[in-house]
This record gives structure tokens, C-alpha cells and sequence, in this order.
């Protein structure tokens, strides 16, 4: 019973299979935008690989780039301002840093809304009071927060290094409808080609301690890794743990295997 | 597990005396674990995969457990309270990657677990009941994964929750009514959130109940072998402990290294990077794709893109989907053949290796956006897969022409030996 009754639903669902695979057309609707829009390009950094480590000068400079250029738009909400001290500064230098922002905050007095000092104990203070406010400042384009974006963009950090660098003229052979619109700047590493961020950055525009280089790529780079580690703070102390219990777990599997081969010593199998 | 070869457990220490008096846990022990349960003396790597399984589910609960300590199932800070498991909780970052990767690897095993038991016959009688209760377990499975995936509110577990709810409203007339009362809204919101972590919460448990009786229908014929053949008698077979207990040991270290390699050096590899912008109903992703190892099914989803005898083609994607697993209740029935093992079925095995090779065909066009050629091969793979089960299988268990069989498992087990040492002394 079950056999022929399961041959008739099969073979429905074959029919029906069958029918789908006739009706669909073979070919795919045209995208322009594919054939302008480029592969994000490698951005090599301290953080990659198996044995990572923080180029904490960089991540300075990048953390400056964020504070004096991004951070005009965009937020940075899952960071707290006492965790740049993993960025090498002394908690002396953090308690300062903090007390360069001001957060919202209460009078005790009035109870009326106000702003104080940063505590080391806060976020990174958004720069607009809402998405309204952000999307009236930005020609209603809402720029996003920037605390996971290495993590929750694909090809991560390539992807952010690339967009930062990628901004150009559009090419002479660009469909109409592919031309930026106004207030949009033409980037072939966004996804549709167009995107309401001006370049944000310009050669010397920002001016480091260290005298380190300040073009665009420069600049871009530093911040990019600034962002990896925003996204992912414990990602050093993850790849140590993780050797030292991968190292473990090698050893406890060669003695498995050999107490495994030692017990079946005397059984053919 | 009334083995006449079985050791039985005769408690020396007066202690032991009484507590089997009283409340045998002991003497269970011994006998589903100990050397009271004897197994086939020839099963290869492929029968880890059980007990890895169960470690798996045993990581995914401890794991869980510590996650809700710290989690808030509230749209309105789910998401932000991952991140603070991520960045400020205690290792919350090391449990939370646990916990992610960890539902990879209970899904890695229990496919190979799958496969293994179709390759080498298991569903077949008697065994049947030990398949049907991994059916069960299997769906539970997939129940729990989509719903743990909805918990950290990213826009993939929105829209996930949207599309995978979105099947109810397929059903004609009471379709949508019924999603919204599954929802508790007419999108997946606050109350949508709160009752997949309820349930969340509670399946595993109910897997883990199932499990134990997957385990006991699996005690009463015994395990299967890779020849298939029964146990005959007390030489083709070997105490559980410390024989089985010492392969597992080791097939636990190999797992645990795939899994700490996943975990800690690439756990974002089998993610979505969507997951990482917070839930917003307002845009919706250019690619909803779900966890890998719902791609092939998906993909049956997927396939059906035409109106069929007046059925719709959503409808027919959703009956489609589930009836790719529900077939799997039938499949000691729809599989006539008296061997079990795919080793002396020379048909069989081509098409178990087609079936495979389908199977990850699918899922690869799950994983792809809905445009050529991915279309028509999940279209083709989903016609073979059916096809499979439901036509190529009944008919080649009539006309195959099994391979000769040993008389024993010892019998094979020796074969092989003399076949090893003979090569060796002619070398």
C-alpha cells in the first residue's frame, strides 16, 4: 500500500517539477549595475590570520580618524569609552578622552534633560538625538551605526577600506539610470553604485601625533582597522584561547587513539 | 536488551547491593552502556556519530542555559543584549560562538548520522522505531535551530522568521489567520520573539526525551553493523565498555577539534553578515537565505514555480518541503529489500552516492539567489530526490541481484583479516 501510493505522490511532484522547469524562462532579467559594480579589494592587517595581534598605534589613529571625521555622522552605540583603553592608553588618558564628550543626561535641580561630562562607564555618545534627526541632517538617508559594520557587511573590512577609497567620477559609458542621482556619489564598490555619503575623507585631513602618513589610503586603513577591532574586541584573545584548546584537545585525541588501539589490541575488527 | 550473551551486572560491594535494591541506576548503566550491551565487533567511524550527536546536545543545552542568563528576549534590546554577551559578560563571547557553531555541528553529525543509516540499512526492520524517532528528533531539530536563529534579532532572523511563517499563510482560506495566531501579530514583533525563546527553551528538552527513547528502541534489536548481517552469537560481538566507550573517546577528540577550530578561529563562517544589522521590518535583505543546513530544503521550496492543478505554486514549494522529510517516516516500507546493508546492494549504492551528490547539489542552490541556473538544477534536484524515494527506490530493492553475503559478522570480520595478511605476504 504504502509503495504505489507513495509512487503516485512522487510522481506528482515530478509532474508538477517538470512543469516548472518548462515554464521558467532560461534566462536571467539583465542587471546592468553587475557590470559596473567591482570586487572589494584586500586590506591586509595585524588582525588577520591564525596569529593575530592589535597594531595598537594604528588603532590610535584610526580610533582619531573615527572621533575627528565618522563620528560627525555616524554612531559607534555597543562601545563604551573605557574599553579604548585596550587601544594602549593609561586609565588616566580614558578618564580624559571620556571628558571630551558630553552625554545626555538629567539636572538633578529641574529634572529637565541636559547634558554632563563622559564618564569612562559611557557609550561613545550618539551624534544625532534620533533617526528623524539623523535622517533630517543627511538628505533622509540614515547613516549606520558603526560598532559591527566590519562584521555585518560581506568581505568585511575589504568591504569598508574599499568603499572609503573607492569614491570616483562614474565611467563615461554608465547608463542614465545608473548616474547618480542628486545628493548621491557614484562608488563601485556599493551595492547599487550610488550612495548618499560624500567621500568623507581627504588627504590631510586629519593631522597625527605620531606624523604618520595622512593621505586618503592611509587614513582609510587606519580606521578600517579601528572598525575590526570596534566590531570585535576579543577577536586576539579568541585565536589564543582557541591554540591553546586546540593544542589540548590534540593531545587528548592522540591518547584516545591510543588507549582506543591498545583496548582493541586482542579483537579483529 | 535481553542478550542470552549478554554479561549481567552482579554487584561485589555491599553498598552496590542495596542501591540495585533500592533503585537500580547502576545496573541500567551497566546494561546500556557496560558491558551488559554487546555491539557488533565491526562497526566502523561511521557509528561515532550517534554519541557525538548526543555530546553535541549536551553542548547546545549548557551552552543555552548560560546564554539565557544573560539574554533579554525583548525586541527592543535583544539585539543589543548579544552584544553585551559578546563584549562584556565573563567568555560570553566564547559561550555565545559555542552556542552558534555548536548548532552547526549537532547538524554536521547528525546528517553524517542520517547518511550512515541509509547507506547501511538501519531504518530497515527490526529498527525501524530507532528511524522513526530520529525522523522526530530530526524535525525538533530544525523546529529549535530556526528559532534559536530568530533570537538575536538581526535582519536575517527577521526576515527568516517572515519567510519561514509566511509557509502557514500558503494554506488556502485559514492560512493567514492561522500565521497571525502563530505570530501574535501580523509580523514577527515583540510577541512573535518571546514565545520562540519559550519554545527554544523547552524542545531541547523534549529532544533530549526522545533521544532517550531512540536510545531504548535502538537497545532492544541491538545496533546495526556495516555488513548488515545479524549477531549471531556471542564472538561477533564485543562489551560496549570499554570497547565502544574507547573508539567514542577518540571520535569525541576528533569532533571537539573541528568544533573548537570552528568556533574559535573562523565562527562567523557559516553566518550571515545581515545577521549583525539589527532586526528592521522596514528593509527587507536583497538575499534571505537561511542557516546551511536548511539550503537543500529550501531549495525544494524553492523549485516550485508553477500553478500546478489549481494548486498554487507557494503551496506546492511548502507541501513539497515538508513532504522531503515526512517521506522519511515511510522509508522502511518503501525500501522492500531483505539487506540491509548497501555493501552487498550493488544498485543501491550507485544511487545512495547519486542521492548524496543531490543532496548538496540542493543545497548549494538553497544558499544561491532565485536566478538561473540555479532555478532549474534545484528544480532537477528536487525531481530526483523525489524520485528517489518514492520510485527509483521501491523498484530497485525488487529487481537488484544482491552481492554474496558472509555467513557471519565474525566470518566477514576474518575475511577481511586473511584478506590483509595474504596481500602483506605477497608484497
Amino acid at each position: 500500500m504504502v509503495r504505489p501510493l507513495g509512487f503516485l505522490v512522487g510522481l506528482g511532484f515530478i509532474v508538477a517539477l517538470l512543469c516548472a522547469i518548462v515554464t521558467t524562462p532560461l534566462s536571467n532579467e539583465p542587471q546592468a549595475a553587475h557590470a559596473f559594480h567591482k570586487e572589494a579589494r584586500h586590506l591586509p592587517l595585524s588582525s588577520d590570520g591564525l596569529f593575530p595581534h592589535w597594531d595598537k598605534a594604528k588603532l590610535q589613529r584610526g580610533l582619531q580618524v573615527y572621533k575627528e571625521v565618522c563620528s560627525a555622522c555616524h554612531s559607534l552605540d555597543h562601545v563604551a569609552l573605557r574599553d579604548v583603553a585596550e587601544l594602549g592608553y593609561t586609565e588616566g588618558q580614558v578618564k580624559t578622552f571620556a571628558k571630551g564628550f558630553q552625554v545626555p543626561s538629567i539636572n538633578p535641580d529641574t529634572g529637565e534633560p541636559a547634558t554632563r561630562d563622559g564618564l569612562p562607564s559611557d557609550h561613545f555618545p550618539a551624534p544625532y538625538a534620533n533617526e528623524v534627526a539623523a535622517r533630517a541632517a543627511n538628505n533622509n538617508a540614515l547613516p549606520p551605526d558603526l560598532s559591527l559594520i566590519t562584521k555585518a557587511r560581506e568581505d568585511g573590512k575589504d568591504y569598508v577600506y574599499s568603499l572609503l577609497t573607492g569614491f570616483q567620477n562614474p565611467p563615461a559609458n554608465l547608463p542614465k539610470e545608473l548616474q547618480p542621482a542628486t545628493g548621491l556619489h557614484y562608488n563601485p564598490y556599493f551595492a547599487n553604485l550610488n550612495l548618499a555619503m560624500a567621500p568623507p575623507l581627504t588627504d590631510g585631513q586629519v593631522t597625527f601625533a605620531d606624523g604618520s602618513p595622512n593621505d586618503v589610503k592611509a587614513m582609510a586603513s587606519d580606521v578600517t582597522a579601528f572598525l575590526v577591532w570596534t566590531a570585535e574586541p576579543k577577536l586576539v584573545q579568541r585565536m589564543r584561547v582557541g591554540w591553546a584548546a586546540f593544542l589540548f584537545l590534540s593531545i587528548f585525541s592522540i591518547l584516545a587513539y591510543l588507549s582506543y588501539r591498545n583496548i582493541w589490541a586482542d579483537k579483529e575488527h | 536488551m535481553s542478550f542470552p550473551w549478554a554479561k549481567s551486572y552482579e554487584p561485589q560491594h555491599p553498598l552496590m547491593k542495596w542501591m540495585d535494591e533500592k533503585l537500580p541506576i547502576p545496573r541500567l548503566i551497566y546494561n546500556a552502556t557496560g558491558p551488559g550491551y554487546p555491539v557488533p565487533r565491526n562497526l566502523n567511524y561511521f557509528w561515532n556519530f550517534g554519541v557525538l550527536a548526543g555530546a553535541a546536545l549536551v553542548i547546545q543545552i549548557v551552552t543555552g542555559i548560560v546564554l539565557a542568563m544573560h539574554y533579554a528576549a525583548n525586541a527592543g534590546v535583544a539585539f543589543d543584549s548579544v552584544e553585551h554577551i559578546m563584549r562584556d559578560v565573563n567568555a560570553g563571547w566564547f559561550i555565545r560562538y559555542a552556542h552558534m557553531n555548536g548548532a552547526s555541528m549537532f547538524f554536521i553529525v547528525v546528517y553524517l548520522h542520517i547518511f550512515r543509516g541509509l547507506y547501511y540499512g538501519s531504518y530497515k526492520a527490526p529498527r525501524e522505531m530507532v528511524w522513526l524517532l530520529g525522523v522526530v528528533i530530526f524535525l525538533l531539530m530544525m523546529a529549535t535551530a530556526f528559532m534559536g536563529y530568530v533570537l538575536p534579532w538581526g535582519q536575517m532572523s527577521f526576515w527568516g522568521a517572515q519567510v519561514i511563517t509566511g509557509f502557514f499563510s500558503a494554506i488556502p482560506a485559514v492560512g493567514e489567520p492561522i500565521r497571525v495566531w502563530l505570530l501574535g501579530g501580523f509580523a514577527p514583533d515583540n510577541a512573535a520573539l518571546n514565545r520562540f525563546f519559550s519554545l527554544h527553551y523547552l524542545l531541547p528538552f523534549v529532544i533530549a526525551g526522545v533521544v532517550i527513547l531512540h536510545i531504548w528502541a535502538l537497545h532492544i534489536p541491538g545496533s546495526n553493523n556495516p555488513t548488515g548481517i545479524d549477531v549471531k552469537d556471542e564472538q561477533d560481538t564485543v562489551p560496549f565498555h570499554p570497547y565502544y566507550t574507547a573508539k567514542d573517546g577518540f571520535g569525541l577528540g576528533i569532533f571537539l577539534l573541528v568544533f573548537v577550530a570552528l568556533t574559535f578561529f573562523s565562527p562567523n563562517m557559516l553566518g550571515h553578515a545581515d545577521n549583525y544589522i539589527p532586526a528592521n521590518p522596514l528593509s527587507t535583505p536583497a538575499h534571505i537565505v537561511p542557516e546551511w543546513y536548511f539550503w537543500p530544503f529550501y531549495a525544494i521550496l524553492r523549485a516550485f514555480t508553477f500553478n500546478f492543478l489549481w494548486i498554487d505554486a507557494k503551496l506546492w514549494g511548502v507541501i513539497a518541503m515538508f513532504a522531503s522529510i515526512a517521506l522519511l517516516f515511510f522509508l522502511p516500507w518503501l525500501d522492500s529489500s531483505p539487506v540491509k546493508s548497501s555493501r552487498y546492494r550493488p544498485l543501491n549504492r550507485i544511487f545512495f552516492w547519486v542521492l548524496v551528490a543531490d543532496v548538496l547539489l540542493l543545497g548549494v542552490c538553497g544558499k544561491m539567489p532565485a536566478e538561473q541556473p540555479w532555478v532549474i538544477l534545484s528544480q532537477i534536484g528536487a525531481a530526483y530526490y523525489f524520485a528517489h524515494f518514492l520510485v527509483i527506490l521501491p523498484i530497485i530493492s525488487r529487481i537488484e541481484r544482491p552481492l554474496p553475503m558472509p555467513n557471519s559478522i565474525t566470518e566477514a570480520v576474518l575475511a577481511k583479516h586473511a584478506d590483509k595478511s595474504s596481500a602483506s605476504a605477497t608484497a
